[in-house]
């Protein structure tokens, strides 16, 4: 689990700008003790700021590549049976299970942001009013587990044209109740498969699973599904994420 | 004295960008399987891993990545389209194989750079068999949703994690095997460097093609 460990390490320190240069040099020090590295790119070893320019360009062209792969093709991702879905699912997130945020429904309501035309928020009984989907879908962590789930809510994509969203727009990004935050491409915003989930097997989101809800992507992996949605804004500025922000590639397509 | 030409240059770059891809890419990917291994209790050393946290190693595995699919590629293109390949690795009998690997195991097999004995042919075959099969399914392993055709080959997405794993565990098992021979046969290191070797005293083929 290290996806947990990294952030428990620094979950304390304010995430300023030295702090994330620091973590920066630390990621690169080992790595760069390998001199097959510098027979490869004939570059200083010790320039570890050079080494790091490559790889986090290498990340930026293999969004570019994803999204090519994912905007040539109308390509589900594969279904499977009831009897398929992982019981208990496995929680995961950037802070242990005895931490998740409760938020209740009194109260609630989904904000809407950017260029969007009606931005009007959304009540959860208003959206559960709306025509409902549901899919059973492989989740896919980053770490390299996956785990069966059925998630069921609002087709986005519909949810999307509704709220008269600029869907010629390059992000959707969604900011959380867990102090979680993350961005996608608008073509997998508007992907048949990608709901804005209110259930996980039939029952409402529990809180371990996003309540009040969580945008269900079965085309990224699972850091890229965020929970406990307090917001949506549809924008051209690339928001990055709390775990993008930090290295991972920004796509995670799968 | 004169001397031959045994590695052609387009061979000379791949192996040595190769061999630095493959470093890359297993050690890196130690570190990622190391974040949820598959097998209960086997986990590799944090000291041979490259990143120094889970998302580094993603950023190495998907940086070289490319340099290794490339100069594969390249390399096998130009394998097949110059006859190379067809000249110092095929025919593979299994009957020269059985009996190499019997002069092998006496300590009597010639391991030059000119004319691959019966056991280098399957060697070479099998790793680039292995990098192929670690290829295929680190595609699937990486892209499930998208390539459902390769998916539907390989088998599940679990089954894709445990086929890259075993096609690491034959690229590592092929570098232990050929390090090892390298250091018993170090004439055949420096041609790999030069492209050149002194001819070799045997000419006549040392198997039974």
């Amino acid at each position: 689990m290290l996806l947990k460990r990294h952030s428990s390490e620094k979950l304390f320190l304010p995430r300023t700008k030295q702090v994330l240069n620091i973590e920066r040099r630390f990621f690169m020090g080992k790595a760069l003790s390998l001199g097959a590295l510098s027979m490869l790119t004939g570059c200083n070893v010790a320039d570890d700021s050079q080494a790091q320019g490559v790889l986090d360009a290498m990340s930026r062209w293999n969004d570019k590549v994803q999204l090519a792969i994912f905007g040539t093709t109308t390509q589900l991702a594969p279904t499977y049976t009831e009897a398929d879905i992982k019981d208990p699912f496995p929680f995961n997130a950037y802070y242990g299970e005895d931490e998740v945020r409760i938020v209740k429904e009194e109260g609630y309501k989904l904000e809407l942001a950017g260029l969007i035309d009606k931005k009007d928020s959304w009540t959860l009984q208003n959206l559960r009013a709306l025509p409902q989907q549901s899919q059973i879908t492989r989740h896919i962590c980053v770490e390299g587990w996956s785990a069966i789930g059925k998630w069921g809510g609002v087709n986005f994509a519909d949810f999307l044209h509704m709220i008269g969203a600029d869907t010629k727009a390059k992000y959707v990004a969604f900011k959380c109740a867990d102090d979680y935050h993350t961005s996608i491409d608008m073509a997998t915003a508007l992907h048949p498969q990608t709901t804005l989930a209110l259930t996980f097997r039939d029952q409402p989101l529990p809180p371990k699973y996003g309540f009040p809800m969580k945008l269900r992507i079965p085309t990224k992996l699972g850091f890229k599904n965020p929970k406990h949605i307090m917001s949506i804004e549809v924008t051209n500025d690339y928001p990055g994420g709390y775990w993008e922000d930090q290295g991972y590639n920004w796509f995670s397509g799968t | 004295m004169k001397k031959d030409l045994v590695h052609p240059l387009y061979v000379r770059l791949f192996h040595w960008l190769n061999a630095a891809a493959i470093v890359m890419m297993v050690m890196s990917g130690w570190k990622i399987y190391n974040a949820s291994p598959i097998f209960e209790g086997i986990a590799f050393p944090e000291a041979l891993t490259l990143g120094d946290w889970l998302g580094g190693a993603l950023q190495w595995h998907f940086a070289a990545m490319w340099l290794f699919v490339v100069n594969l590629i390249v390399y096998l293109v130009t394998g097949i389209a110059t006859g190379h390949f067809r000249e110092k690795m095929f025919p593979v009998s299994p009957v020269a194989v059985i009996n190499d690997v019997g002069q092998a195991l006496r300590g009597k097999l010639a391991h030059d750079s000119h004319d691959y004995n019966a056991v280098q042919r399957v060697f070479y075959i099998g790793v680039i068999g292995a990098m192929l099969m670690t290829l295929i399914s680190g595609l699937v392993v990486w892209k499930s949703a998208q390539f459902q055709l390769l998916s539907w080959i390989v088998g599940s997405y679990d089954t894709a994690r445990i086929v890259h794993f075993a096609g690491m565990t034959l690229i590592c098992a092929f570098i232990v095997v050929h390090l090892a021979l390298v250091a018993i046969v170090p004439s055949t290191f420096i041609p790999m460097i030069t492209g050149w070797a002194k001819p070799f005293p045997k000419k006549e083929k040392n198997h039974v093609a």
